[in-house]
Parts: C-alpha cells; sequence; structure tokens
C-alpha cells in the first residue's frame, strides 16, 4: 500500500488561513452582544472582587503580601486564559466537522486558531493589569521584558494540552466533563487565589512542579512582587527544569497525536 | 509518457458502522473485554482510473454509489482504506460553493475568509476583490452580512470566488444543483471557459445533460464498483439502462426540464400492474409556442409496446409555463423493464420541437407469471359440465 502525498498542502498559506480563522473567531465570539469584549472582561474581574473581599477581608490570608490585589487579579487572569482556550479549543474540531467533510485544509490550523483567538483575549486583559499596575506605581522595570518567555511558555502548553483533548473530543465526547474536573482540581492545586507561603516548604515543591503554578508565580515574580515563590526557591537541580520542560513535551505529544489521528477527523468529527 | 495528473489504483473505501455507537469513553471502558463489533461498510471496492492533463472528466452514478465519498478522497478530505492515489498538481481543495462562509460576517469579510480556505492569499484575493464583487454583482452589498443575503445572492459570491481558486485540478460536485436559470447558465459558460483552458476538471454529477456537454470523458460508478469509463455517450447509454425507474433530467433542450415515472404505494424498484402510474413531465418557459405531446413505450427487446399523443386525444396544441403534463396509465404490461420516449411536436404537427429517447424508465413486476408483451386481465375458468 502506498499513498502518495497530496501536493496540495503547498497551496494553502498557512499563516494566511491560521489568522484569518483566529480573527474571525474573535470577532464572532463579541459580536451581537452590546459590551462585546467587555463581558469576557467581566467574568475574572467578577472573581477577582469576590476572592479579594474573602481573602482580604474574611479570611485574610493575601494581608502578607505587597500588591496582592494585583497578585491575585493577574493570577486569575492568566488562570481564565488557561481555561478558555482549552474549553474552546478542545470542541473547536469536532464543531468544524461539516466544513471539514468539504474541504481540505491543515486541520492544526483550527486549534491553532482558537488559540490565537483566546490569546488575543488575554492581551486584552493584561492590558487591563498593566492599567492596575500603574495605579499601584509599580515601577516598569526592564526585566518585565522577561514576562513575554513566560506567555510563550504558557501558549505551548496551552496549545500541546488542546491538541491531545480536542484530538481525544472528536471521538470521545466524555472528555468534556473529565477536563472540567480537572480544570477545578488544577485550580486548586495551582496556588492561584492563595499565596504559597502558606502552604508547608515540603509541599510547595509539588505544587510548583506543575508548569501551571511555575508560569503564574513567575509571571507575579516578574510584574508584581519579588515576594512570589518561584520554582527556583524551593526546586533543585535537576527537578527545577520539570515545569519549563513539560510545556514542550506536551506540545511534542501533542502534535504527533493530534497529526496521527487528523486523517479520520473528517469522517469522526 | 505519463500524461495522468491523477492515477488511482486499487482504491477501497470501508466505513466502519459500530453496531453500537460507542463514543463514551464509559461504554468503552464497560465492553472493554466484549470484542468490538462492526459491520464493515464497503463504499469503494477497487477503483482503478487515470486522468489525464486537461481532461474534463465525469464521474456519474446514482445516490449513494460512493461518487461523492471518491471525490473527497482526491480531494485529501477521506483517506483511502487501502490503495494508493497520486495526484500530479495542485488540487483545488473544496468540493461545495460557500465553504466557510460565515453569516455573521459582512460580505467583505466573508470573500476573505472563504477565499483563504480555498487556498488563496490574502494578498491575492486583495488584487482580485474588485472582479470578484463585480462578477457576483453584488457591490452594494457587500458591506451587509451574509445573513441577509437572499440564497442567489449568496450562491452568486461562492461561485465567483470559487472560480479564481487556480489550481491544476478543479473538483465540482453537483455544483449546478442550485441557483436559477440565469445563475446556470454563467457555470455553464465558465465551463466551457476551462474546458478551453487546460485546467483539469474532474464533475460529480447525476445530470447525464452536462456530462453530454462538458466530458472528454466519464466514469460510471455502481454500488462502489466501476460500472463503466469512457465517452460520454457510451457512460450516458450505460447509465441510462442502469437507472431504471428513477427519475431523470433531460435537458437537450429548452422546453422538459424532467420526465419520470411514479406510482404511488411504490414498493421497491419495480412499479405494478393493477395501480395507476404517472408520468410527469415538468416543462419550462415555452415562449408563444404551442405543441402537441405524445409518448412511446418500448421494452427492453426493442419492441414498441404503446404511443399515443395529446393529439389523438383531442386535446388542442397548449403552452404552459413551468407547468407539468402527467399521463395516467395502467401499466398493463409484463414483467421487464420499459422506457419511454417522449415527443414534443409544433402544433401543425410538422416540426419535432423535442425529442427525449428513453427519457424515463420503469421496471414492473407481474403479479403472474405470463409470457409476451402486455398483461391482459384474465382468468381461467374450467367447465367440467
Amino acid at each position: 500500500m502506498r499513498i502518495t502525498k497530496h501536493l496540495v498542502q503547498r497551496k494553502i498559506s498557512r499563516f494566511d488561513l491560521v489568522k484569518e480563522l483566529a480573527v474571525t473567531d474573535f470577532k464572532i465570539k463579541y459580536q451581537g452582544s452590546l459590551l462585546g469584549y467587555a463581558w469576557s472582561l467581566a467574568k475574572p474581574l467578577a472573581m477577582f472582587g469576590v476572592l479579594y473581599l474573602v481573602f482580604t477581608v474574611f479570611v485574610r490570608i493575601g494581608s502578607g503580601i505587597q500588591h496582592y490585589a494585583l497578585y491575585l487579579l493577574l493570577g486569575i487572569v492568566m488562570w481564565t486564559y488557561f481555561t478558555d482556550l482549552t474549553n474552546t479549543a478542545m470542541r473547536s474540531v469536532a464543531d468544524k466537522g461539516e466544513m471539514m467533510r468539504k474541504v481540505y485544509f491543515p486541520r492544526i490550523t483550527i486549534v491553532l486558531s482558537t488559540s490565537i483567538s483566546a490569546t488575543i483575549t488575554l492581551a486584552l486583559n493584561l492590558v487591563v493589569v498593566f492599567i492596575f499596575m500603574l495605579l499601584a506605581r509599580i515601577p516598569v522595570e526592564l526585566t518585565h521584558i522577561l514576562f513575554i518567555f513566560v506567555l510563550i511558555e504558557y501558549f505551548i502548553l496551552c496549545l500541546g494540552i488542546s491538541l491531545l483533548i480536542s484530538a481525544f473530543f472528536v471521538k470521545y465526547r466524555d472528555i468534556g466533563h473529565i477536563w472540567e474536573v480537572i480544570l477545578q482540581l488544577l485550580f486548586y492545586a495551582s496556588a492561584i487565589i492563595y499565596p504559597l507561603t502558606i502552604v508547608p516548604v515540603r509541599y510547595q515543591k509539588f505544587i510548583l512542579l506543575s508548569p501551571i503554578t511555575q508560569i503564574i508565580q513567575d509571571s507575579r515574580y516578574i510584574l508584581v512582587t519579588k515576594e512570589t515563590v518561584i520554582p527556583m526557591n524551593v526546586l533543585h537541580f535537576p527537578y527545577i527544569f520539570i515545569p519549563y520542560i513539560i510545556p514542550f513535551v506536551l506540545l511534542a505529544v501533542g502534535m504527533f497525536y493530534f497529526n496521527r489521528a487528523a486523517r479520520n477527523f473528517a469522517e469522526e468529527a | 509518457m505519463n500524461d495522468a495528473i491523477i492515477s488511482v489504483k486499487n482504491l477501497n473505501k470501508t466505513f466502519k458502522v459500530p453496531h453500537e455507537k460507542q463514543d463514551t469513553l464509559k461504554s468503552r471502558a464497560v465492553n472493554i473485554f466484549s470484542k468490538k463489533s462492526y459491520s464493515k461498510n464497503a463504499i469503494l471496492k477497487d477503483i482503478n482510473f487515470d486522468i489525464k492533463r486537461g481532461e474534463f472528466f465525469g464521474i456519474v452514478g446514482k445516490n449513494g454509489c460512493g461518487k461523492s465519498t471518491l471525490l473527497k478522497i482526491i480531494a485529501n478530505i477521506y483517506q483511502p482504506t487501502s490503495g494508493s492515489l497520486s495526484v500530479n498538481g495542485t488540487i483545488a481543495p473544496f468540493l461545495e460553493l460557500g465553504v466557510g462562509f460565515n453569516p455573521e460576517l459582512t460580505g467583505r469579510e466573508n470573500v476573505f475568509l472563504s477565499g483563504i480556505i480555498l487556498g488563496m492569499s490574502r494578498k491575492k484575493i486583495e488584487s482580485l476583490y474588485d472582479e470578484i464583487v463585480d462578477f457576483a454583482e453584488l457591490r452594494e452589498f457587500m458591506d451587509q452580512k451574509l445573513k441577509n443575503y437572499s440564497s442567489g445572492m449568496q450562491v452568486r459570491l461562492a461561485f465567483s470566488i470559487a472560480v479564481r481558486a487556480e489550481s491544476d485540478v478543479l473538483l465540482i460536485d453537483e455544483v449546478l444543483a442550485v441557483g436559477d436559470a440565469a445563475f446556470q447558465k454563467k457555470c455553464f459558460d465558465y465551463f466551457q471557459k476551462i474546458k478551453e483552458s487546460d485546467t483539469t476538471v474532474c464533475f460529480v454529477t447525476h445530470d447525464m445533460g452536462s456530462v453530454l456537454q462538458f466530458c472528454d470523458r466519464a466514469l460510471f460508478i455502481d454500488k462502489g464498483e466501476i460500472a463503466g469509463i469512457g465517452k460520454p455517450e457510451k457512460i450516458s447509454e450505460l447509465y441510462q439502462l442502469e437507472n431504471l425507474t428513477t427519475s431523470k433530467n433531460v435537458s437537450k433542450n429548452n422546453i422538459v426540464k424532467s420526465i419520470a415515472v411514479f406510482q404511488e404505494n411504490k414498493k421497491e424498484d419495480y412499479i405494478l400492474p393493477n395501480e395507476f402510474a404517472e408520468l410527469r413531465i415538468d416543462t419550462k418557459i415555452i415562449k408563444n409556442k404551442k405543441f402537441n405531446i405524445g409518448i412511446q413505450i418500448f421494452n427492453e427487446k426493442n419492441i414498441y409496446c404503446f404511443g399515443t399523443n395529446t393529439r389523438s386525444a383531442n386535446i388542442d396544441p397548449f403552452n404552459l409555463e413551468n407547468g407539468k403534463i402527467i399521463f395516467k396509465f395502467k401499466p398493463q404490461l409484463a414483467r421487464g423493464n420499459y422506457y419511454i420516449n417522449v415527443t414534443l411536436v409544433s402544433k401543425d404537427n410538422i416540426e419535432i420541437l423535442e425529442q427525449h429517447q428513453q427519457a424515463a424508465t420503469f421496471r414492473m413486476k407481474a403479479d403472474t407469471k405470463v409470457e409476451g408483451v402486455v398483461l391482459l386481465d384474465h382468468k381461467w375458468i374450467i367447465d367440467k359440465a
């Protein structure tokens, strides 16, 4: 059996396709509602408001941290990105079944474009965070540029996971429910709402092995306060590399699995 | 020299149909030890053919025969189960018009979205934008949302984009089924144009008229197997013979749109002799031309079984606009296949306006075993007295 590869791939400008799909996705998401994008900001802001009240007035676990409000807000904005991206990307391939049966295009562009669309929302939300930073009189430093590398790592992590679960979702719709549970677990396990310092030191290591915790803690360290516990404080060689390597491993596995499964998407989705 | 642009060898396609649909992990987990039960549905069986560069190639067959699946495999949408397919050039990757259209976006935005999905670059679409809009005759609507377009406008826009997606091979799946007469003419004009260019076209349809008009060669698929390949005239003949009791379009001239045999309570693919059947002839606009219509029924041995016309029924010559002529008859015929010829004659009975040979077919199933041509109402009476 020999199946010659189509030359059709050559004809498709992937970059244009990803860009166009992402922009369309973003436009459609915020069309038809009066405040459009403002609604997507309302969700993390409302969550932030409630949590801020709970943790500074009722439970007071955040009082030890400088700029705790920002610390919390950044964490929530970053976490919202993760849930947003993975949830929409998971369903994206299955939703495009009709289109996939009518035209050939590289299937990976579907996941890429929804991921980019979610990233546009993150960028807008981060603008709000930066405004709060200015209001809190946090001085702009050169080291803030490092945040871009953290974002790239985050995108790679989210994309890798999305490739895996979106391909899974085409076959097994159950992954939708399972992913909801996993997200809930990750939310509490990732030190988003509480400072890592309230966790006993011997457990901090384990929590920081998760790239999500590492990414959020590193962001806080870079942008908000140097009091944030980051992997460098608690993890030692070679374990320190684990959270930074996981996203790349997930991306490689995700790409491999997705491309293998993609051959049958048109029939299964 | 091998001038095949597409060559298909020993191609098979099987769809697995699970007996009990297991699309949740739970049902998978519960049934993990029970043997998976699939029934394999072979859609395409051992397909072999080549399409030459520059050829206008038709693929015909009944609904569900596998012709669209074959086109999807050529377009790289489906993967063959076994066998090989090689394509020696670029393929327009779409099969239908308006792929990727989003009703919530404006016409302008949709031109770009759809164009890019069809494989054009943004830059190229920008340079072709005016041409696309003018061809579709939709300039003043481009800033409106697509959902406010009529279906005809959407088709015009889609077609206008699709014809500009240049590639060596164009795949077309029943495009002509949409749009009004004026638009269809535009499609045909375009087909004529690409027929003259060196673009290869692979065209799936069940309209024999357009196969005869455009195709250099055609492939006839029946139940997933190649039933014939060759000149359109030969394939057309094969197809008509094969296509029994099903309706069929005839479009040699401009009057008759379709001719088909119907019978109420029809079961399976034959009609019953003791119930009325209808031969329905749909017609298009006829300008100031009154005519008579006649039919002839032949059996498979080409024996002329029955014939009549409107004149002998004392019906005055008539004309109608987008009308329907129904010939109601009790098909008291012996078992076998029959063909109906339909002839339209001018009111003075001199000029033949249109003639449709084997325009419709039907299959008789006799209740009793009789021989000969007709099924006479009969019974035996044995009087022993």
